[in-house]
C-alpha cells in the first residue's frame, strides 16, 4: 500500500523532515499525555496524586489500588456484567447481523432500497429520545434491572453498524463462491454457512470487535435500565467510584486503566482488520 | 474450505430440509431475502419504531408514568419547552459545542491524517504513533470524563503546566467556573473525537493516485497547491459524510458532559440532551423531557436527511 509512494533512498534530515518528526511529537503528547497521565497516576500513592510540583514518574510505586480492586467482590461484579452483556451483544449481534449482511449482498429485492435506507438512518436516531419509552417498557415488560434490558436496548445501536459493516465485507467476496454451492443445488443457507462465513473471520473478527467496543463503553442505559449493585457495569462502576469517595483518584485511574484494557487488547490484536472493516462499513453503503 | 467440506455440502443440500420440501423454489426466492432480514427487522420494529412513536405520544400528554390518567394536551409541551429560558440556552450551547467540535476534529484529523501519510517518516515510528493517535478513540466517554477531570482539578497537572511556563498565576476552575466550563468540555470532547476523521481520512489518502502527484511536481507544483488540488478534493466525500456523522453524534453527547459538569455551573454548559435527561429522570417530567426528546430527534433527521441525500448523490 503506501509503501510504493515512499522511496526509501532519497531520505534526508532536511528542515521539512524534522518539522514532521516535531509535529508528529507534539501531536503525540496531545493524544497521549493524558493516557499516560492515567497510568501513572493509577500507580501512585493517593498523597501524590495532587504532589506539587507534579511527579511524572511515581515516587512510592505502589500497586496498592490495583489490589483494592481485586479484592473487592462488588468492583469484579462490575467487570463480569460488563464481559456477559458485550459478550451476549456481540454474539447476538454478529448472528443477526451475518443473515442481514448477506441477504443485502447478495439478494435482490422490492424493499432492498427503502430497507438499506431506513437501517443506515436508524445510527442518527439520538440514545435519549429512545430512553423515555424504553423505560417504561422496560419496566412493563418486568425487564428493569436486569441483563435482557441491556442486552436487547444495546442491540438496537450495534446492529445496524453490524450489517452495514458486513454487507461491505460480503460485497468484496466474489459472486462465484456461493453461485458454486448454489448450482449445486444447495441453498443460499448453505452458501452462507458453509462457504462465505469461514472465509469472513476477518470481517466478523472486525465486527465482532466494534460491537464490543460499543456495548463496553454504553453508559446512558446502563445507568437508567438497571438499579442494584448486582447488576451494574464498568462504566456506572467508575461513576459511582467518583460519587463514593470522591478523592481515591489512584483507585479510579487504576480502575479507569481496567476498563480499558479489554478495547486496547482487543484493538491492537486486530486493528489491520478493524480500520480496512470500518470503513467499508461506514462509508461505502 | 477442504474438499471434504464441499463434499458435505452438497450431500447435505441434495437431501433438502423439510422448508425446501414443503415451500416451492419460487416462493422461497421471493421470501428468502425478508427471512434473513426477520430478526433484523423484529428488533428494529419494537425497539426502535413502536419507542419512537411512544415518544411521539407522550409528547401530546399532560405526563406520564407519573400520572394515572393523562389528558391529551396537543403541542402544549412544545410549547412549553420553548418557552423555557434554559431550553433555549441548551440549544445555544449544543451549536457551540457541536459546531467547534466538528471544526476541530476535521482539522486535527486531517493534520494528524497527512502527518502519518508523509512519505518523510520511517514506516515503524508511523505505526506507534499511529496507534498512539488513535488512544482518544478507544476510552469510553466516563473515563475521559474522569481522566479530565484529574488533569483539569484546580491543583491538577494543566494548572501546574501553566503556572509554571508563567501563562497564568492562579489555579483555574476549568470545570466549575462558568467562564471557562464550555470552553473546557469543548476542548475534552475534540480530544475525544478526531480519531473518526482522521482514520477515514488515512483510508482515503491511500486512494489517491500517485500519478497524480507526479505530474503535479513535473508542472512544478509545490505542496501547498498538491494539498489544495488533488489531495483536498479527493477527499471531500469522506469530509462531507464524517462532518454530517460527527454534526449528528456530537450533537447527542451526554456522558461526557454528565459527567464532568453535570450541565453546570447555573447551565453553562447545559445540553440538549442533560436538560431532557434532567426533565425525565430527577424532575419525573416525562412528557416534557419527551417533547425535548422529539425536538432533538427532529434535529437528528435533518442531519440524516442531508447525510442520505449526499451518499445519494455521490452514487
Amino acid at each position: 500500500m503506501p509503501g510504493t509512494r515512499r522511496q526509501r533512498s532519497g531520505r534526508r534530515w532536511d528542515l521539512p523532515t524534522v518539522l514532521t518528526y516535531l509535529a508528529l511529537l507534539v501531536g503525540a503528547i496531545f493524544a497521549g499525555f493524558p493516557v499516560l497521565w492515567m497510568l501513572v497516576s493509577s500507580v501512585k500513592s493517593n498523597t501524590e496524586i495532587f504532589a506539587s510540583p507534579p511527579t511524572l514518574l511515581p515516587e512510592t510505586f505502589t500497586i496498592e489500588a490495583y489490589t483494592h480492586i481485586f479484592g473487592d467482590a462488588e468492583k469484579m461484579r462490575f467487570f463480569f456484567n460488563s464481559y456477559l452483556v458485550a459478550g451476549a451483544v456481540t454474539l447476538l449481534t454478529l448472528l443477526v447481523a451475518i443473515l442481514g449482511g448477506y441477504t443485502f449482498s447478495r439478494h435482490s429485492f422490492r424493499f432492498k432500497k427503502p430497507l438499506s435506507l431506513f437501517i443506515i438512518s436508524t445510527q442518527t436516531v439520538p440514545p435519549i429520545t429512545l430512553l423515555i419509552p424504553y423505560f417504561g417498557i422496560v419496566v412493563a415488560f418486568g425487564l428493569y434491572d436486569t441483563y435482557l434490558a441491556l442486552i436487547l436496548t444495546y442491540m438496537v445501536f450495534t446492529l445496524p453498524y453490524a450489517i452495514l459493516m458486513m454487507t461491505g465485507y460480503f460485497n468484496t467476496l466474489p459472486r462465484e463462491l456461493d453461485e458454486a454451492v448454489l448450482m449445486d443445488g444447495g441453498s443460499s443457507f448453505t452458501a452462507l454457512w458453509r462457504v462465505i462465513v469461514p472465509v469472513s473471520i476477518p470481517g466478523i473478527v472486525a465486527t465482532g470487535v466494534y460491537t464490543f467496543l460499543l456495548a463496553w463503553n454504553e453508559f446512558l442505559f446502563a445507568l437508567t435500565l438497571t438499579k442494584s449493585m448486582d447488576m451494574r457495569t464498568v462504566p456506572i462502576g467508575i461513576q459511582l467510584l467518583m460519587g463514593q469517595h470522591a478523592y481515591e483518584w489512584n483507585e479510579m485511574m487504576a480502575m479507569s486503566v481496567l476498563g480499558s484494557l479489554p478495547i486496547l487488547v482487543l484493538y491492537l490484536c486486530v486493528q489491520r482488520y478493524f480500520l480496512s472493516g470500518m470503513t467499508a462499513g461506514s462509508l461505502k453503503d | 474450505m477442504s474438499v471434504v467440506g464441499h463434499d458435505r455440502v452438497l450431500a447435505d443440500s441434495a437431501k433438502g430440509t423439510a422448508f425446501q420440501r414443503l415451500v416451492s423454489y419460487r416462493t422461497r426466492r421471493l421470501l428468502a431475502p425478508y427471512l434473513y432480514l426477520a430478526p433484523t427487522l423484529a428488533l428494529l420494529l419494537v425497539l426502535m419504531l413502536f419507542p419512537m412513536a411512544v415518544v411521539l405520544y407522550y409528547a401530546t400528554l399532560d405526563n406520564v408514568i407519573m400520572n394515572r390518567s393523562p389528558v391529551f394536551v396537543g403541542l402544549a409541551n412544545f410549547k412549553a419547552i420553548f418557552l423555557d429560558e434554559t431550553f433555549r440556552i441548551s440549544i445555544g450551547n449544543t451549536l457551540y459545542f457541536t459546531t467547534m467540535s466538528v471544526v476541530f476534529h476535521l482539522g486535527l484529523g486531517l493534520g494528524f491524517a497527512l502527518l502519518l501519510d508523509s512519505r518523510r517518516i520511517n514506516p515503524i515510528v508511523r505505526a506507534v504513533f499511529r496507534v498512539i493517535y488513535i488512544l482518544p478513540w478507544l476510552f469510553t466517554a466516563v473515563i475521559i470524563a474522569i481522566v479530565w477531570r484529574l488533569l483539569l482539578d484546580p491543583s491538577g497537572v494543566v494548572n501546574a503546566v501553566l503556572v509554571t511556563l508563567g501563562i497564568t498565576d492562579t489555579n483555574i476552575e476549568w470545570f466549575s467556573s462558568s467562564d471557562t466550563a464550555i470552553h473546557a468540555l469543548t476542548f475534552v470532547n475534540i480530544w475525544a473525537g478526531y480519531p473518526l476523521f482522521m482514520v477515514s481520512l488515512l483510508a482515503g489518502l491511500q486512494g489517491v493516485p500517485d500519478s497524480l502527484y507526479e505530474a503535479a511536481s513535473i508542472d512544478g507544483a509545490n505542496e501547498f497547491q498538491k494539498l489544495r488540488y488533488i489531495t483536498i478534493p479527493h477527499l471531500m466525500p469522506i469530509i462531507v459524510s464524517i462532518a454530517l456523522l460527527d454534526f449528528i453524534w456530537t450533537m447527542q453527547v451526554f456522558p461526557l458532559v454528565w459527567l464532568t459538569t453535570g450541565g453546570g455551573p447555573i447551565h453553562a454548559t447545559e445540553m440538549i440532551s442533560t436538560y431532557t435527561y434532567k426533565l425525565a429522570f430527577t424532575r419525573y417530567e416525562f412528557s416534557l423531557a419527551s417533547a425535548s426528546a422529539v425536538v432533538m430527534l427532529l434535529f437528528s433527521l435533518v442531519g440524516a436527511f442531508f447525510y442520505l441525500r449526499y451518499q445519494k448523490v455521490r452514487d
